[in-house]
């Protein structure tokens, strides 16, 4: 207890001197780009950006699917020859519900239903009630593999989006089974990226069916769209999809020859070229709409045969719009929609004056933290001080070498942690000044302190960490921040505490071998 | 300064009779947890927009904020305020909207920034946060699920270190100091969201980091002292370690006091609420978490001179 190792010595000095040298990349500029770095990053409110939760909207998907399988259901009875009565969708049981015409279809009915294309195993299951209704409901297991994929889907083409507008360093992170978290350093002003995320940017492109004006009601086979610029007026388009936006393979912002306007230029793989150049073969004379989202963005009559595989959207836009609408066609469409439910966003300014009042508070308190040990605990409190200091080191050198990122309240946390990292010595202190006062020498008395604090210490510290866990776990954005650098304060103090102030004052009786001690 | 401390905050041999004092320290207790409980539902506290979900917009002004002027640019968007203020200087404006299921608040947001800048050419936006109904209700949900599972944890955790009646009696302070800190925040209007979730839960560790500082302490005495009567070995035992319980309240005091007059806007509060809590944990250590430990166990943990069991390490 009152010897240590060279070894031990040697090696608790090393930990020190490592963290020193840990820290000083955050002082240092980068030398050259080839150096590993490691840094502390700042947080968004220390830095100044944004903060954008986004929701993926999962009903749409579930939505979409029982829309698509009630069409291929319908397809595939007509082509069999059998009737349906009542078919239903129903997005709340995840179910598409429908009566055979007469109940001996039965069974060829659940004939068709086991040839339907799935696009995962067991993807639903068909089931007959007694009133002869089929039923035909969505695993929830194979929802959920959608689900994942659509949500990662959904981040590959957020990346792409975002790299596409010269966001620096953004993070783009999913956050539980349907969430999406983007951070963007140094944009205040995200209503660009917002406008970009929340854009399914769904294109299709699909006839027109002339009906006479006035008429309120789609055909079957066709649904009313609104038009982008006069969301009063609608024309009816053909379910049917002639081409697809998934087979564009190019898009860029340019200015129509003709009116001199802002347009938005595509062309299109194989597989697009052919079914462009088709439907526009067989279809001279009519329109062929444009839709993005469900709103048509315009509708050209057809005057040739488009074979080339390339062609310009001219729709009203300006600089900005076909820029944007370029950027969302060339990154692709989300696969679920996405609304943003929370934004925090930061100035610069805002973040500059955080880290001032971090950063001020963190030298106010650790000079009045010094002060009060030297004044209350003198030589020993002194030691408890150099411990005070290396454990801010070593934190900062823990920090920097996941290259963590340190929020406001981190800070905070930082400055606790060193207010409370003293109670050990504290408490080592005090134990060896009631040895002394029950009459034990200075040498058994410290040795008696160190003894009983040890424990005493450990479980103080582990009631905090349970606590601080606990935060990490529940806790988001800054919070976690408080959270994380509590916690590793925690280890930190452990070690500075129990091992580098003890062994000052271990070696200082070692050397000097006083008559009596310092309390 | 180097050499021997010159400060003490006690003398060597203090005998304070803390046990003489313990129905009225629980009493007091009692009073202000229980004030604090109906301060809670009535006015309730101040919810921050984490937990309240809604917008609020900092912004600052090229020279003094006409507010009239932004109020009309408001009015125009069709943006229904709960109030816009000034704060800090006169060119610093505090906008603040409420929650709605049925509005966007991400679009909203956009719409105060436009009103604001055509309103005040120049103005730059500090700070914009918006929080939908949905989040709202989740982060509040998460933060009283982290109070609510360190509770337990901390429960469990004394439970196996000591007897149960240690754990019970650290469990009851804690909610005790809990409620008042509640009460503190009603009464101080801070906001209630995420950071002040992170104060209670750090008085929490604090608090509990303190009893279990004098339990140890009570039950190493229980060990030494055989015969003394368990009123007579909690006096003790407090006076034995009530150096160390004020020299680290200090300590902490002392460093989370230059936060509540440098932390700016978001950390004074979370930094008042500390003190506050660091004052309360203190108090209960000496005046509460024994004087319970001496209701619950004056008959088992005294009863007799049964071989200890959980051996310290």
């Amino acid at each position: 207890m009152m010897y240590y190792s060279r070894i031990k010595l040697l090696s608790v000095a090393a930990v020190c001197l490592l963290g020193a040298l840990l820290c000083v990349p955050n002082f240092v500029r980068k030398p050259a780009a080839s150096i590993p770095w490691p840094e502390i990053h700042l947080g968004l409110d220390l830095r100044g950006g944004s903060y954008l939760l986004l929701q993926v909207d999962l009903s749409s998907l579930t939505h979409d699917r029982l829309q698509s399988l009630s069409d291929s259901l319908r397809q595939s009875l007509i082509s069999a020859n059998l009737g349906y009565r009542n078919i239903a969708i129903n997005p709340d049981k995840a179910e598409i519900t429908f009566q055979p015409r007469d109940p001996s279809e039965k069974d060829r009915d659940l004939k068709v239903l086991e040839d339907l294309p799935r696009t995962v195993s067991n993807e639903f299951s068909v089931t007959t009630r007694p009133d002869d209704t089929i039923a035909i409901t969505l695993d929830s297991g194979a929802m959920r593999v959608r689900t994942h994929d659509a949500v990662s889907q959904a981040i590959e083409i957020v990346r792409r989006r975002i790299d596409a507008t010269g966001a620096v360093d953004p993070q783009i992170t999913r956050q539980g089974e349907d969430r999406i978290v983007v951070e963007l350093p140094g944009i205040s002003d995200p209503e660009r990226v917002k406008a970009l995320l929340g854009t399914t940017a769904k294109m299709t492109f699909r006839l027109v069916d002339e009906l006479p004006p006035g008429t309120l009601i789609a055909p079957p086979g066709d649904t009313l769209l609104p038009l982008s610029d006069h969301p009063d007026s609608t024309l009816a388009v053909h379910n049917h999809v002639d081409v697809d936006g998934v087979n564009l393979t190019n898009a860029g912002a340019t200015t129509d020859d003709q009116t001199g306007g802002w347009a938005v230029s595509f062309s299109l793989d194989s597989v697009g070229t052919r079914a462009f150049g088709d439907v526009t073969q067989a279809n001279v004379g009519r329109r062929f709409a444009i839709v993005l989202d469900n709103k048509i963005i315009e509708a050209p009559v057809i005057r040739t045969a488009i074979t080339g595989g390339s062609g310009i959207i001219t729709g009203n836009f300006d600089a900005h719009q076909a820029t944007d609408l370029a950027l969302l066609l060339r990154a692709g469409a989300l696969p679920v929609p996405l609304t943003v439910v929370e934004e925090r966003s930061i100035g610069p300014s805002l973040g500059a004056d955080s880290i001032r009042a971090g950063a001020l508070s963190l030298l106010v308190g650790f000079v009045l933290v010094i002060i009060f040990m030297a004044l209350f605990y003198g030589r020993f409190g002194w030691y408890a001080n150099v411990a005070l200091f290396a454990n801010l080191v070593l934190m900062l050198a823990i920090l920097s070498l996941f290259g963590a990122t340190l929020t406001l309240p981190g800070m905070a946390g930082m400055l606790l942690t060193l207010g409370m990292a003293v109670d050990a010595n504290i408490l080592i202190i005090e134990r060896i000044r009631e040895e002394l006062k029950r009459g034990r020498t200075p040498l058994a008395a410290m040795q008696a302190g160190f003894e009983r604090a040890t424990a005493t210490v450990l479980d103080s510290n582990a009631t905090a960490f349970l606590a601080h866990v606990m935060l990490f776990v529940f806790g988001t954005g800054p919070v976690r921040g408080f959270a994380l650098t509590i916690t590793i304060g925690i280890a930190t103090t452990l070690f500075s505490t129990l091992l580098l102030s003890r062994m000052l004052m271990v070696r200082w009786y070692a050397l000097t071998r006083p008559s009596t001690l310092p309390v | 300064m180097f050499g021997r401390p010159l400060l003490r905050f006690v003398r060597k041999d203090t005998h304070i009779n803390f046990m003489r004092g313990r129905f009225v320290g629980l009493a007091t207790s009692a009073v202000l947890s229980l004030a604090s409980v109906i301060l809670f539902f009535h006015p309730g506290l101040t919810l921050g927009l984490d937990f309240r979900g809604g917008i609020v917009v900092e912004a600052k002004t090229n020279g003094p904020a006409d507010f009239g002027k932004i109020r009309t640019a408001l009015t125009a968007h069709n943006l229904k305020t709960d109030g816009v203020q000034a704060f800090g200087g006169p060119d610093d404006v505090l906008i603040r909207l409420g929650a709605n299921e049925q509005t966007n608040t991400n679009a909203v947001v956009d719409e105060v920034r436009h009103a604001i800048t055509e309103a005040q050419p120049g103005a730059t936006i500090v700070r914009a946060d918006a929080v939908g109904a949905s989040v709202s209700a989740e982060l509040f949900r998460n933060g009283l699920l982290a109070l609510g599972i360190s509770l337990l944890m901390i429960l469990g955790y004394i439970w196996f270190r000591f007897e149960w009646e240690f754990a019970l009696s650290a469990v009851v302070t804690l909610v005790l100091d809990l409620t008042k800190t509640v009460g503190f925040l009603v009464l101080t209007h801070f906001e209630f969201d995420l950071v002040m979730v992170a104060a209670i839960l750090t008085i929490l560790g604090y608090s509990t980091n303190d009893k279990v500082v004098v339990y140890d302490r009570i039950r190493e005495n229980l060990r030494r002292y055989r015969t003394m009567p368990l009123r007579e070995l909690l006096d003790l035992s407090i006076n034995e370690t009530l150096s160390r319980t004020l020299g680290t309240s200090t300590t902490v005091f002392l460093a989370a006091l230059p936060l509540a007059f440098f932390g700016g806007a978001s950390l004074s509060g979370f930094a008042w609420v500390m003190l506050f809590g660091i004052v309360v944990g203190t108090s209960s250590s000496i005046f509460i978490a024994a004087p319970l430990l001496l209701l619950l166990g004056e008959k088992r943990l005294r009863k007799d001179t049964r071989p200890a069991v959980k051996q310290e390490i």
